[in-house]
């Protein structure tokens, strides 16, 4: 049945992209896309019958009335200057950004229910996210899908830079594929040889989307991303060879069969100079990503031919020259300045590398409030002067309730390096509120920078069906730029922390200055001495008595 | 409490306290001493274990086998060092890119206050190369660190082979948590100390260098490698850092269990351990290596490159090896096991390395003296300090004369000597380094000289100068004035010499030591030459003199007077370059603290 998209209301696209980075590392890239045309939100009619959507998360996008929501879960930093810029980005760690339905009354209660639930589908930790670590960027996060939704108080956005990326992760993001694990390119999604790698992000989003060209009727997409990355030398045993078997110990030998659509691609732009690849295929396909046109072999998996003889699919790439460093036309990173465990200075490098166009980026900061920022330092250099935001929205943390939230509108001049820089104190904390392993440190977040960045290539802006779904997650809306977010790495800040094994100490030393020095001593201050004369006997005070009235000195 | 409060038993006390003041003092010195020597003895001491959970129970298996071409690698190095006339960038960079790592460069350059006659520099220039081997699946915010200094000669090259082979082989392994840094440091501490600026974006000794392009988020811990022989008989473990900082003692517990593990000889001062404590040579050998301990601590210089990661809170330690047992040879490969070991455990921390004691002595590897141990033979020495200041009638004669007339000449006695005292310190931190070109223009001498000779020049003159300053103001000197000011005096050395030893136990005790048995005891009544003798011979700069002979007795290279007068020359040198490059702070506080404190019990002695 599902070889009749125009009959069932719902259909499902799966895609492998396979790029092979200039490290001699290997990307691989999956999608599956779940499209279908019905509408959660509806008050009237209740959606109760599902059939690839999973139930799980069409029942929460209705009972939290959830516009959009990007969730994604990633183990490792994509290393920007060696791999170049990934399809979808995410931070290390989990992010959960969420725009909720103008008609909600109570975001923040909806927002922590929902977290819960998340909690529970993806096996994680998101059940930590809360006031404390939430905000709500002004203009970093605008929504992906249909509608123009510019009220952020319908926006919560969150990370969890600790959390801890795992096979118990993987498996409840494999049960919401049509298919599961069972058929399709979802064979090849093996925790063993997933976590055998340098980076592993996993990722869903949802959003409303048009359901087609003419944008009659609005449809829901559900897309499931998996990115990883094979290193060279741990995975590749250092021979620059890559096969499909090598990196996930298994071969391709049909398509999901609820799939309309289940494509492999490999990036061959760089062919024939670099690498070779086998067996070739004679579909070649086009497509401008990120700013640059690149050339792809695609294997259809619908099709009997695409696996030969031996009834599978095993694509083979040898390397055959060498390449050097990349020079992304944007890049960030960030780090701790300073020493000691008062003060300390968060920098945030921003790089336009390119070479004579200049472009603004937006810079979304979100600092726990026991880092308390000192926003009158805020600096911001770039090629040695000062270079004024253009915007700024800084909200200061409350402490215990809400984190720093700082927006930054910031031009960036042609091949320049861009300086933030922000001097801090660290906060010391109730004895209680200490993690367990309060000397690893505490984390903050990744920054964000968005930006849109000159194109190479005149970008595309028509949206059809038949576009790879790599290629098509973010809008493009110019030819002339596109849309490109870069996620520095999380900060490890160590907090003055007090040596948790001496409480008992300190309650013996404590009572016994307190009791034994400080009372002996302030009795002693304030005590008022007199001189305790001896009393005279009777017969003398008498004496002294009339000698007093006479006027003659008295007795001793 | 009724021991304050109660006037009678008050009384009591103090007339006991009075009356007994000097044996009391004295018994607390011999004490002090006594219980100091005692420290060493094996029974007394607590044997070191793992604290820290992560490090102890966790199996870590040693597989590292390329010894052969980590030697062959120290040959290359050595071939393209010597080509390039030092540091080889341009390979060193090839040579850690092929093996996978991000490879980086930090330029820097220094200008010395004055040269340095020791390693011969004064303008140093140099680059810095560093590979980081990114682990998977880890998001940039933990670090290790290893090190080897690229040094001139042939000294140290093995260390840089093993280094690359090393790297080469940790890049291979799928278990790392942190990321590795691999740093080969030019002009040994300054390289190491531009870099670490450099990491930390901090400048706090006027260093010039480019910034850092590559990071890798809050460094755990570091070790330093120096090997510079094929062959090595035994590896050593250095652990003092600027300032007398020490790393955590779970670093030399690691260090200790892999050689037990591996069976390799492990010394600490550079002296093996012994098992006869109950002989007199098992003593001996054991305070001998304390001793070496305390002296390098007290001098506050690093020891090694790991000696500048400790003040960004990094545990650091230097491995150096030795070539000397003869019958103990073993090859590079068991280094590097040991090393891999080590860098495995430390990857497989959770907290920084904090569950071990930070304050510690060391007579041998296994054996280790804690805070609680040593801090009471300080606190007997300050304790004589305080017994003083209740000198018969000391304290009673000074509040009294204070409170009838709080603005007499009481107070102005006092704050003349000690503002005197205080600006010849001033001088004696300042002038030398500023007055070098005018003194080299009017002597035959070299900067370095001029430096030093002035520093003697002005710590001599010092002498001369205060002793009659309180008759340009009140005429002669009155009983009650030289009171004031020796109870000033006693209550400030020990405040400094407590708030010194709480930081550097070593310095602290050293200082301790030497100072107060002659300050305790000083008055304008005692013999003039004989007690001046006594004073200057237990002078800082003579406690210097002291402790340079004694260590290089210790180090079993006992030097001639003149030898011992050169070797203090250069330790005095040394302590004001490491005070300029690296801000080291024995320097300054002896300059504007001990020595004024010390001027001021000179200037009771010719009180009249």
């Amino acid at each position: 049945c599902s070889h009749h998209p125009g009959k069932a209301r719902d259909q499902f696209q799966e895609e492998l992209v396979i790029r092979p980075l200039h490290s001699g590392d290997i990307y691989a890239s999956f999608q599956f896309r779940t499209l279908w045309d019905t509408d959660f939100l509806q008050e009237r009619q209740k959606v109760s019958h599902y059939r690839l959507f999973p139930k799980s998360l069409g029942q929460v996008l209705s009972k939290f009335s959830v516009r959009e929501l990007h969730i994604s879960f990633t183990q490792g930093f994509w290393r920007t200057m060696q791999w170049g810029q990934p399809f979808i980005p995410s931070p290390p760690g989990a992010e959960l950004w969420v725009w909720f339905h103008d008609t909600v009354s109570d975001v923040d209660g909806n927002w922590k229910e929902l977290t819960n639930v998340l909690s529970g589908i993806f096996c994680a930790s998101l059940n930590f996210i809360d006031l404390t670590n939430t905000v709500q960027p002004s203009a970093s996060f605008k929504p992906l899908g249909l509608g123009n939704a510019t009220d952020h108080r319908f926006l919560r956005y969150a990370t969890l830079p600790r959390e801890i990326v795992c096979t118990e992760n993987l498996t409840p993001w494999k049960k919401l594929l049509p298919c599961g694990s069972k058929a399709g390119l979802s064979v090849l999604l093996k925790s063993e040889k997933l976590f055998h790698s340098s980076f592993h992000s996993q990722a869903v989003h949802i959003r409303p989307v048009c359901q087609d060209e003419q944008c009659t009727s609005k449809a829901w997409e559900l897309r499931q991303t998996l990115n990883v990355v094979f290193d060279l030398y741990t995975s590749g045993q250092g021979k620059k060879e890559w096969s499909l078997f090598k990196m996930f110990s298994r071969t391709l030998t049909e398509a999901c069969p609820l799939a309309t659509s289940s494509k492999v691609y490999v990036d061959i732009t760089d062919n024939p100079e670099l690498f070779e690849l086998s067996p070739a295929t004679p579909l070649l396909s086009q497509a401008v990503v990120l700013g640059d046109r690149r050339t792809y072999s695609v294997f259809d998996l619908t099709r009997a031919e695409t696996f030969g003889q031996l009834r599978s699919l095993n694509l083979l790439l040898r390397w055959k020259g060498d390449s050097g460093m990349l020079r992304p036309l944007l890049h960030a990173e960030r780090y701790v300045a300073g020493f000691g465990l008062q003060t300390g200075e968060i920098h945030t490098v921003i790089y336009n590398n390119h070479p004579y166009r200049a472009f603004p980026v937006l810079l979304m900061d979100s600092v726990p409030w026991y880092l308390q920022l000192y926003i009158h330092t805020l600096t911001v250099t770039s090629k040695s002067r000062d270079n004024k935001p253009s915007y700024i929205h800084y909200q200061p943390a409350k402490d215990r309730h809400r984190p720093h939230l700082l927006e930054m509108l910031i031009q960036l001049p042609p091949h320049s390096m861009t300086e933030v820089t922000v001097q801090f104190e660290r906060a010391l904390l109730k004895w209680t509120e200490y993690t367990p392993d309060p000397n690893h440190g505490f984390y903050v977040g990744s920054s964000v920078v968005s930006a849109l960045v000159p194109s190479m290539v005149a970008m595309n802006t028509n949206f059809t069906q038949d576009q790879p779904l790599f290629s098509s997650f973010v809008p493009v809306k110019e030819e002339s730029s596109y849309f490109v977010r870069v996620y520095t790495e999380p900060l490890l800040v160590n907090l003055p922390t007090p040596d948790f094994s001496m409480p008992y100490n300190v309650i013996c030393l404590t009572c016994t200055v307190v009791a034994v020095g400080y009372g002996s001593f302030y009795n002693l201050l304030t005590r008022t001495f007199q001189v305790d004369e001896p009393s005279l006997p009777l017969a003398k005070r008498l004496a002294n008595l009339i000698r007093r009235i006479r006027g003659v000195p008295l007795l001793a | 409490m009724g021991l304050l409060s109660d006037p009678n038993r008050r009384k009591a006390l103090t007339n006991l306290l009075t009356r007994l003041n000097a044996p009391i003092c004295m018994v607390c010195y011999l004490a002090a001493i006594v219980w100091f020597m005692g420290l060493a003895f094996e029974p007394f001491t607590l044997r070191t274990y793992m604290s820290e959970n992560a490090m102890g129970s966790t199996m870590v298996e040693e597989r590292f086998s390329s010894g052969e071409r980590a030697l062959s690698l120290a040959k290359e190095f050595d071939a393209h060092k010597t080509k390039a006339g030092g540091m080889p960038v341009e390979w060193l960079v090839k040579a850690m890119q092929a093996r996978g790592l991000e490879v980086f460069t930090q330029s820097f350059s220094r200008k010395l206050p004055f040269p340095d006659e020791n390693k011969e520099r004064y303008m140093v220039r140099g680059t810095n190369v560093y590979g980081i081997l990114r682990a998977p699946r880890a998001p940039r915010t933990e670090a290790l660190v290893i090190t080897a200094p690229c040094s001139p000669g042939n000294s140290n090259n093995q260390a840089v082979g093993l280094l690359l082979a090393l790297a080469q082989y940790f890049r291979n392994q799928i278990f790392w948590a942190k990321d590795i840094i691999f740093l080969v440091n030019e002009h040994d501490l300054i390289g190491m100390q531009a870099w670490l600026e450099g990491y930390h974006h901090t400048n706090i000794t006027g260093m010039e260098y480019s910034p850092l392009q590559g990071r890798a988020g809050s460094i755990q811990a570091a070790l330093s490698l120096e090997l510079s022989s094929d062959v090595i008989t035994s590896l050593d473990l250095i652990l003092e850092g600027l300032n007398g900082q020490l790393p955590n003692l779970d670093l030399a517990n690691l260090f200790y269990a892999f050689c037990q593990k591996l069976g390799v000889l492990c010394t600490i001062q550079g002296k093996l351990q012994r098992n006869d404590w109950d002989t007199a040579e098992g003593y001996t050998h054991a305070a001998q290596t304390m001793m070496l301990m305390v002296l390098k601590q007290a001098c506050g210089r690093s020891w090694g490159d790991h000696g500048l990661f400790l003040r960004y809170h990094i545990e650091a330690a230097s491995i150096r090896g030795i070539n000397g047992f003869r019958h103990y040879k073993m090859d590079v490969a068991t280094i590097g096991r040991l090393l891999e070991g080590m860098v495995r455990k430390l990857n497989n921390l959770l907290e920084r390395l904090h569950q071990s004691y930070f304050f510690y002595l060391l007579p041998s590897l296994s054996r280790f003296v804690s805070i609680g141990y040593y801090m009471p033979a300080f606190g007997l020495l300050a304790v004589i300090l305080l017994l003083r200041v209740s000198f018969p009638g000391l304290m009673l004669h000074v509040c009294f004369s204070v409170s009838l007339q709080p603005s007499g000449p009481g107070v102005l006695t006092v704050l003349t000597p000690v503002v005197i005292s205080h600006l010849t310190g001033v001088a004696l931190y300042l002038l030398p380094v500023h007055l070098q070109e005018m003194a080299v223009e009017h002597f035959p001498v070299s900067e370095t000289e001029a430096v030093v000779l002035t520093a003697v020049a002005i710590y001599t003159a010092g002498l001369a100068l205060p002793h009659n300053t309180q008759r340009l103001l009140s005429g002669e000197g009155t009983e009650q004035g030289w009171k004031v000011l020796k109870l000033t005096a006693l209550l400030y050395l020990a405040v400094l010499l407590g708030c010194t030893a709480l930081i550097n136990f070593s310095l602290g005790f050293v200082l301790a030591v030497t100072l107060v048995p002659i300050t305790a005891s000083m008055t304008p009544h005692m013999p003039k030459a004989l007690s001046a003798l006594a004073m200057v011979l237990l002078s800082p700069a003579f406690t210097i003199l002291y402790c340079v002979f004694i260590y290089q007795e210790l180090i079993e290279a006992p030097v001639s007077v003149s030898e011992g007068w050169m070797l203090f020359l250069s330790v005095i040198s040394q302590g004001i370059l490491d005070h300029a490059l690296y801000g080291s702070l024995v320097y300054p506080l002896l300059a504007l603290f001990v020595y004024p404190c010390w001027l001021m019990f000179w200037n009771i002695l010719f009180w009249s």
